[in-house]
């Protein structure tokens, strides 16, 4: 089966009902993107799929080839993209393990609203945290969002 | 109990060690030339400290990194000393070494009240256990000790380095050390000539380690006490950070498993061929329990995904065992029953208790309750083994890499120094992985599978049902006040089952021993509030659940307890929560200072209509601290708005990390607060998943503010503290919004 992830064409031995999730990282060794419950309950597993978030380990291969699909490797590759840097800047990460989907999240949101307001951000940043880094991943969704915005 | 056997019993690994250890020589901590492996190219300074060809500066850091910041904490305090700068620093697992054991976290095990903590009796096992803590090479990473632990070590292991870069560098240059200094990661002489630290690797080969250690005043700090980024952030941006689950080996296989649904159940019968007959399946393993698993069904194939399908597949009998009947009702009658029937082991008396109540002018009476909780850490447990040529190499994220290896080679039947531990990044940890219950199933899988590698990764389900809770605890109080409202006794009796006893059956088995655990009734019976008469008494009731450490252990709901109670007893005094709890800590300037900040920057008591304030104040693992919980309600729901929260917890060595903590700690304390409970029915776990078992997220967050206490002091802990008071906050800003006193966990108004 094909795939396009981060703009390259990969192929993979995946049956049509295996997960995205596990397609990715077990199939093309994109191990960015985590399992935290496979059950779409999480987030841990988000990716871009068309420039929409999606959970992958709900996602199946068959779903998914065609499509446009890009993980947290496909981020800011050569120069740290604006949600990474306000990530640093704001110090979000703690373990670190749901941050992929973290990420991947904010960029769906800030793609299609570059200005989100707080309820906006609570109705869309649905992922899981059980460090509760989410006043930071607040602060910094506003910050490169604010950043985007002043280079665009 | 006799006070000596409560004493050996305390030290927590067992009296008969104690005895048959003998004298045990001093040690220092430092390590030598060859504590770390060998690096081509690289020179070791001492067993914490090494420099790499390109100059970097690679701390070994023995503790494990799960969002707690001791990846760069602790290498902050090599480099305060050592002279260097944070972008040079890399850091290194330590190997397992008795230099790394954690003498803080058994000292501060020794259950004695602070009122106790200076007798002869507490400082003479404080002397055996900090001894023991470094002969067993308890490298744990666990009870908030990382930075106290490191605070003289690691500080002295930077000292030492930068004593031999001044000697490297006046040996190269024939000046005498007092003309050579090291700043900003390079050595200097008076008359401007600088050496950096790859142009001193040769040398340093040839300098012997250092004689007197001078270690730097607070006043000359430069890194300690100043926010810094964290060294592991980038990575945890890109993807590129390596959990458990993302280690990759060479042909390695990959397993799921299925344990025994039922609390002490047992396997029955399994037929492995419809899973054989599945693509990529490698083989079926049965794994008996051990360390404190449960027995277990494995399926090994060439991806996870696949293993987890065919596991799926199998029609696998259980012999439900003796707990098929165990309900969460039938546990709480039984914690009741052993309330009633036994006075108890007493942890703390002072005065007459029941007595000064009989004379009491008001009483307060209550009963408080909290459920079993799972840690639920985001990465699922998981463990990666491979059993070749004689050795046998784990790779986990782990909490305990000593007792790791220890109980792989009890597995594996072979010698410790044949075992590797790698510690990855924990994707969160909170106790749950201070566990080794996955360690037996890995190594019998790999040995299933030999040469092979294998990963083993539990599903979520897996993981919330075959936890080791936080226990169960149920708690009565009396409060007496006099006529003039002024407290006179508080009289408290708890029962709950005792992890200690539990964990060590699981992982030492030769040194458990049923003896009085601190963990039930701290947070209970060494707060400061100063009664003139108080009685505090834990009932350990064992019941057949797992229990293990969650993130501020008895903490977590005994400071529930205890500050509510407070708020019960300000209110039977028509007094002022705050201006109750004040004058209870006359004698503790420490204490009400944290207090009054808390209630000083959250402007206490003034909020908009429909909303009210709950404060707390807790001390645990070396610090304090106070939080202010500004609380609304809406269509019934409870609505945290805000939290601010004052700590002291001594020197603050990255005021960021510490903030970062504060926020953390209080968002777990407030998932359990207003969401978590594990129920059983019919010897189950209730709860599979998020959905039964959830979260809180971004959403439901208040906004937080820390405000630190200035302070030079000792660092105390930080990973845990905030999580104890917010539950209680929260309990008493519900009652001053709706006069209703919740007094079990989770908060739940309907009922």
């Amino acid at each position: 089966m094909e795939f396009d992830v981060n703009g390259r064409r990969m192929s993979a031995g995946a049956e049509p009902d295996m997960p995205l999730l596990w397609v990715l990282r077990d199939l093309l060794a994109l191990t960015g993107t985590k399992y935290g419950c496979g059950i779409g309950a999480c987030g841990a597993c988000t990716v871009l799929i068309d420039g929409r978030a999606a959970r992958s380990c709900v996602v199946t291969a068959r779903e998914a080839s065609g499509k446009i699909i890009r993980t947290i490797e496909g981020l800011g590759t050569g120069r740290l993209h604006p949600l990474q840097q306000a990530w640093i800047g704001h110090q979000v990460p703690q373990c670190g393990y749901c941050q992929s989907g973290m990420l991947m999240a904010a960029l769906a949101l800030l793609a299609r609203n570059a200005n989100p307001s707080d309820a906006e951000i609570d109705a869309a940043m649905t992922n899981i945290c059980r460090c509760g880094t989410y006043p930071r991943v607040r602060a910094a969704i506003h910050a490169a969002a604010q950043a985007m915005r002043g280079s665009a | 109990m006799r006070r000596r056997g409560f004493l050996l019993g305390a030290l927590g690994v067992g009296g008969a060690l104690v005895v048959g250890w003998g004298v045990l020589p001093p040690r220092s901590r430092l390590g030598a030339h060859d504590t770390l492996p060998p690096l081509y190219g690289a020179v070791s300074l001492n067993g914490w400290v090494r420099i790499a060809p390109d100059g970097s500066v690679v701390v070994a850091v023995p503790r494990s990194e799960m969002g707690q910041g001791v990846y760069t904490a602790l290498p902050m305090l090599v480099a305060e000393e050592m002279g260097v700068t944070l972008a040079q620093l890399r850091v290194e697992q330590a190997p397992i070494d008795a230099i790394y054991g954690n003498v803080a976290l058994l000292v501060t095990g020794l259950p004695f009240h602070p009122d106790q903590e200076n007798g002869e009796l507490a400082r003479a096992s404080e002397w055996i256990v900090a001894k023991l803590a470094r002969e067993l090479d308890l490298q744990v990473t666990g009870g908030s000790t990382s930075v106290r632990d490191a605070w003289r070590p690691m500080r002295e292991a930077g000292a030492a380095a930068r004593a031999m870069l001044i000697a490297a560098a006046a040996q190269r240059w024939h000046a005498a050390p007092a003309q050579c200094s090291v700043a900003d990661g390079v050595v200097r002489h008076l008359d401007g000539r600088k050496l950096a630290l790859r142009e001193l690797i040769g040398t340093l080969r040839e300098v012997p380690l250092p004689g007197a250690l001078r270690l730097k005043p607070a006043q000359e700090f430069t890194l300690i006490g100043k926010p810094a980024p964290r060294l592991d952030v980038p990575d945890k941006v890109t993807g590129r950070a390596q959990f458990g689950i993302d280690v990759r080996l060479p042909g390695m296989l990959y397993a799921a498993l299925r344990a025994c649904p039922t609390i002490g159940g047992m396997l029955r019968y399994v037929d492995p061929a419809p899973a054989l007959a599945l693509p990529g399946v490698v083989r079926v393993s049965t794994l008996a329990g051990a360390a404190g698993g449960a027995p277990a069904v494995a399926v090994v194939a060439d991806g996870w995904w696949r293993a987890q399908r065919a596991l799926q597949a199998l029609h696998i009998e259980w012999d439900a065992g003796p707990n098929a009947e165990m309900s969460s009702d039938w546990l709480l009658a039984r914690l009741r029953g052993a309330l009633d029937a036994e006075d108890g082991f007493t942890f703390y008396r002072r005065g007459d208790g029941e007595a000064a109540l009989v004379r009491a002018a008001r009483r307060v009476e209550a009963e408080y309750r909290a459920p079993y909780l799972a840690h639920a850490a985001l990465e699922p447990i998981n463990c990666t083994a491979r059993l070749a040529n004689g050795r046998l190499s784990i790779w986990a994220p782990t909490q305990v890499p000593s007792i790791v290896r220890h109980v792989a080679a009890r597995t594996a039947g072979i010698d410790a120094d044949r075992v590797d531990v790698n510690v990855t990044l924990l994707g969160g940890g909170f106790g749950r992985r201070l566990e080794v219950d996955f360690v037996p199933q890995a190594v019998w899988l790999a040995r299933d599978v030999a040469p092979a590698p294998v990963q083993l990764l539990w599903s979520r389900e897996e993981d919330t049902t075959h936890d080791f809770y936080r226990p169960a605890a149920i708690a009565r109080m009396k409060g007496g006040l006099d006529a003039n409202g002024a407290p006179l006794a508080w009289v408290s009796k708890s029962a709950s089952d005792a992890i200690v006893p539990q964990y060590l059956r699981r992982a030492y088995p030769a040194l458990a021993a049923d003896t009085p655990d601190k963990t039930t009734i701290e947070g209970l019976f060494d707060q400061p509030y100063e009664f003139p008469h108080r009685h505090f008494a834990h009932v350990t009731h064992r019941s057949p659940v797992p229990i293990g450490f969650w993130r501020s252990v008895g903490h977590s709901h005994n400071a529930f307890f205890c500050e509510c109670f407070i708020d019960e007893m300000a209110y039977a005094a028509r007094r002022d929560p705050l201006d109750f709890r004040r004058r209870l800590l006359a004698r503790h300037a420490r204490h009400r200072a944290v207090l009054e900040l808390a209630a000083a920057k959250a402007q206490w008591g003034r909020v908009g209509p429909g909303r009210a304030h709950g404060i707390a104040l807790h001390e645990c693992f070396g610090s304090i601290v106070a939080q202010v919980a500004e609380v609304s309600l809406a269509q019934g729901e409870i609505r945290v708005h805000r939290v601010v929260c004052a700590l002291d917890c001594g020197t603050a060595v990255n005021p960021e990390i510490v903030a970062q903590q504060m926020e953390s700690a209080i968002v777990f304390g407030l998932t359990a607060a207003l969401y978590g409970e594990i129920t059983i029915n019919a010897g189950r776990v209730e709860q599979q998943s998020f959905p039964q078992y959830p979260m809180l997220t971004l959403a439901g967050t208040p906004r937080i503010d820390t405000h630190l206490v200035p302070s030079d002091a000792p660092p105390g802990g930080v990973g845990e503290v905030a999580t104890p008071p917010i539950a209680p906050a929260v309990a008493n800003a519900l009652f001053r919004l709706t006069g209703r006193r919740l007094r079990s966990l989770p908060l739940r108004l309907a009922a």
